[in-house]
């Protein structure tokens, strides 16, 4: 549910990032979601076509680039990738990881005419 | 044409979030952003809190909840002050909301605002509030297994409070293997074994919350 929200959020960015470079139609919005941020694509899209339906950015491609969640050992500082989160080193088998990335939620760039 | 833009997407939540805890710092308010999914005891967590404290502080609670009015009258009836926010279905809080309820406190009357969210494990965490501490309560009868479960409101709590303890001898619940996995995702987190029912906890919950109000006195003393 929290989609509704971070809708809102990325459709006020484009649009207003559109404004300033005088843009008469946003064509695709790039967007980064981390993994761990538990954001439906889905419902994302379809939350961007209600809501951009009377603005210059209805109709435009709603592309999201998943950043996997990457985690740094706490003992031996190593880092690595995980499908999900997994607290156990998969090099010194140590119990403690800093998530290094996957939280993200970040619109990337936007494309006009 | 591409622009590139890189964004936070919650940048408007962020600046506002910015903004009340430019309020509460200038007002000395000590704000905590509790959450929980819901019947894990959040209400009677803050009762409880509000018995051992409200002698030490002036407190006051807002309230986020999708309907009802249920829990401001509670937090009411005990004489403090208390806004309910009904998000009307949104499952979370969000730093808007709470600016707005400030227009309906008394903010020199109150030195510790201690903010209900609405009953969720996801989406409330990623909308900071302006809060000093996030503090999540996970109820024994929920399971160990939460954390895994719900990672990142896990690893970005202050305190995690343990509530309904006095239920673990009905229950499976390891307090053991769920403390080695949320420090696994978080080294800083403060856990308490807590009872609203039989009161265990709550006073060291309480006093470590006093040291943390004191700091950040402290801090507010040294930064004029």
């Amino acid at each position: 549910m929290h989609e509704l929200s971070i809708t809102e959020g990325i459709l006020s960015i484009v649009l207003a990032q559109a404004e300033t470079n005088n843009a008469k139609k946003v064509t695709r919005v790039n967007l980064k979601i981390g993994k761990m941020a538990t954001v439906v694509s889905d419902c994302v899209r379809f939350y961007f076509e209600l809501m951009s339906k009377d603005t210059i950015a209805k109709g435009a491609e709603v592309k999201i680039e998943e950043v996997p969640i990457k985690g740094k050992c706490f003992l031996c500082k190593g880092e690595f990738e995980m499908d999900e989160l997994c607290l156990v080193c998969p090099k010194c088998q140590a119990i403690g990881v800093e998530v290094v990335s996957g939280k993200e939620l970040f619109v990337e760039s936007i494309e006009i005419e | 044409m591409e622009i590139k833009v890189m964004k936070d997407i919650l940048v408007n939540n962020n600046l506002v979030a910015e903004e009340n805890a430019k309020t509460f710092k200038d007002k000395g308010i000590f704000v905590l952003n509790l959450m929980a999914s819901p019947g894990a005891g959040k209400t009677s967590f803050i009762l409880k809190t509000i018995e051992e404290l409200s002698n030490s502080f002036k407190i006051a609670v807002i309230e986020g909840d999708i309907a009802s009015k249920i829990d401001a009258e509670k937090i009411k009836e005990r004489g403090i002050p208390a806004i309910q926010i009904n998000t009307g279905g949104a499952c979370h809080l969000d730093a808007s909301m709470i600016k707005n309820a400030l227009d309906f406190l008394d903010l020199s009357q109150i030195e510790l605002l201690i903010i209900e969210n609405v009953g969720n494990l996801v989406c409330p965490v990623e909308f900071k509030l302006g809060e000093n501490l996030k503090v999540v309560v996970l109820s024994i009868p929920e399971g160990d297994d939460k954390p895994l479960k719900y990672p990142l409101i896990f690893s970005e709590a202050n305190a995690l409070i343990l509530n309904k303890t006095d239920l673990l001898s009905y229950s499976d619940f390891d307090i053991d293997k769920l403390k080695e996995v949320v420090r696994g995702m978080n080294r800083e987190v403060k856990i308490f074994e807590a009872s609203c029912k039989d009161g265990k906890g709550i006073k060291d919950w309480s006093d470590w919350l006093k040291g943390q109000i004191y700091a950040f006195r402290l801090e507010g003393l040294k930064s004029g």
